[in-house]
């Protein structure tokens, strides 16, 4: 989806999603890149919104979460955090998810400590690790379905 | 300070906001507006701004020179070149390790999508992760100025913390890495709490071998140990002229503690960095002559 927008030049890229486009599902969190909740795609690059200028998107292809399902037809990586009931409360999992997408997008066949690594910047409050870790490893061992792209 | 108090959800709009195309603007720029603030990838700039540690009335924006050249005389990094960009480049990880293992501890993914080799080297941190490796590699960096461009060895490039040679209106635009000789060596070592801390000490080796493996150069640089990343050049000198001993490898680790000059700060006291110092310099000088050994 193609979208024009005037921005000023101190609007972050986090707050343009959220308040002038209304897609709330990227989160805001820490504000200062240590949580990773507000990451999204940028030309296919996992950035953190908080911390990027939302001129910088000007031309480019902006991913977030609600970008990734077929309508209600879940992504292989959400289908994979449910199934392994990676969720508690949820506010880290856009961010989470976003990342995940980068990595199976970089390796499609990450190691446990490949994922470990790749998400060492996305914070889980609730510590739901364990499920979390499990989920990511379960979608890079599903077959990959073809992502539509908002 | 305050974090509590400060919105980090915001940046309030307090600037002048410029996007120059060429460094040559850039430079122009810089000398019209003094106080102007860098802006790279962002990733210290706005957070020190959202923290209301310093409020930039200009904000200059650079996102070139983004480049990795192999040249005659080594490898020249454009100083806006991402950080993942550097990680990536299969000559990188086969000719500078010692950078290579620098740059993938900083941070997320994310923030090396973000920042910048030269953020990183002009944010002046004593605690810069890829300051350590450049010095014993003996990188330089090149710099722009509104009366041309000037060499500076990095060595002698940061004078505190935050503190650099660059002028205001200075702007550094590319480092240059010499090639290593055969049989190098090099290694890095960082200590933190997380992985997404700051190093509370850091260290990177580079070793060179003759043909019968004696030492015949070795840099030693550290960071987070004094106000900006120094070089431990006495105990260098130790590992020169002999091969690597069990005897020599300890007392070259065990110089680094004297050359040092750590503080008690959040990350860690300055007598844990002083004891410590000698176990990481001791594993990074065994793992660069493995390396050199090996090449």
């Amino acid at each position: 989806m193609r979208r024009k927008l005037d921005v000023e030049p101190n609007e972050l890229l986090m707050n343009c999603i959220r308040d002038k486009l209304h897609l709330t599902g990227t989160k805001y969190v820490c504000g200062i890149g240590e949580c990773g909740a507000c990451t999204v795609l940028l030309d296919g690059e996992p950035v953190l919104s908080c911390l990027t200028l939302a001129l910088d998107a000007d031309g480019k292809d902006v991913v977030t979460i609600e970008g990734i399902s077929k309508g209600y037809e879940l992504d292989r990586v959400q289908q994979a955090f449910v199934d392994e009931g990676a969720v508690q409360c949820g506010y880290c999992i856009p961010g989470l998810i976003m990342t995940t997408e980068s990595l199976l997008q970089e390796n499609p066949t990450p190691t446990e400590s490949d994922v470990r690594d790749y998400l060492r910047g996305n914070l889980c409050r609730c510590t739901g690790y364990m499920n979390i870790i499990k989920a990511i490893c379960r979608a890079a061992s599903e077959p990959r379905r073809k992502a539509s792209s908002e | 300070m305050y974090t509590n108090q400060i919105n980090t959800r915001i940046l309030y709009p307090s600037f002048e906001y410029f996007e120059p195309k060429t460094p040559e603007e850039t430079a122009a720029l810089l000398a019209k507006y003094k106080d102007a603030a860098i802006l790279a990838g962002g990733t210290d700039l706005f957070i020190k701004m959202k923290q209301g540690l310093i409020e930039p009335k200009v904000i200059i924006r650079v996102k070139q020179p983004s480049f990795i050249e192999e040249r005659p005389d080594g490898f020249h990094i454009g100083a806006a070149t991402k950080l993942r960009t550097i990680e990536k480049s299969e000559a990188v990880i086969a000719k500078f390790q010692a950078l290579f293992e620098a740059i993938r501890v900083i941070g997320s993914v994310q923030i090396r999508h973000m920042a910048t080799l030269g953020g990183n080297i002009c944010n002046a941190s004593p605690a810069a992760d890829t300051a350590p490796p450049l010095l014993v590699m003996g990188a330089e960096v090149k710099i722009l100025g509104a009366n041309g461009t000037r060499t500076v060895a990095l060595k002698d490039f940061f004078l505190g913390p935050g503190k650099t040679v660059l002028s205001k209106s200075e702007i550094l635009t590319e480092v240059h890495i010499p090639t290593p000789r055969p049989h190098t060596g090099t290694s890095f070592i960082r200590l933190s709490r997380a992985s997404m801390d700051i190093a509370k000490i850091s260290i990177a080796v580079m070793l060179q071998l003759d043909t019968n493996k004696r030492i015949s150069d070795a840099r030693i640089a550290l960071g987070s140990v004094a106000p900006t990343p120094i070089m431990a050049n006495k105990s260098a000198d130790l590992l020169k002229g002999n091969r690597l001993t069990r005897e020599t490898l300890n007392q070259a680790s065990q110089s680094v503690a004297g050359e040092i000059r750590p503080i008690t700060d959040i990350r860690g006291t300055a007598e844990y960095r002083k004891e410590v110092s000698h176990v990481i310099a001791r594993d990074a000088i065994e793992l660069a002559n493995r390396r050199a050994e090996g090449s």
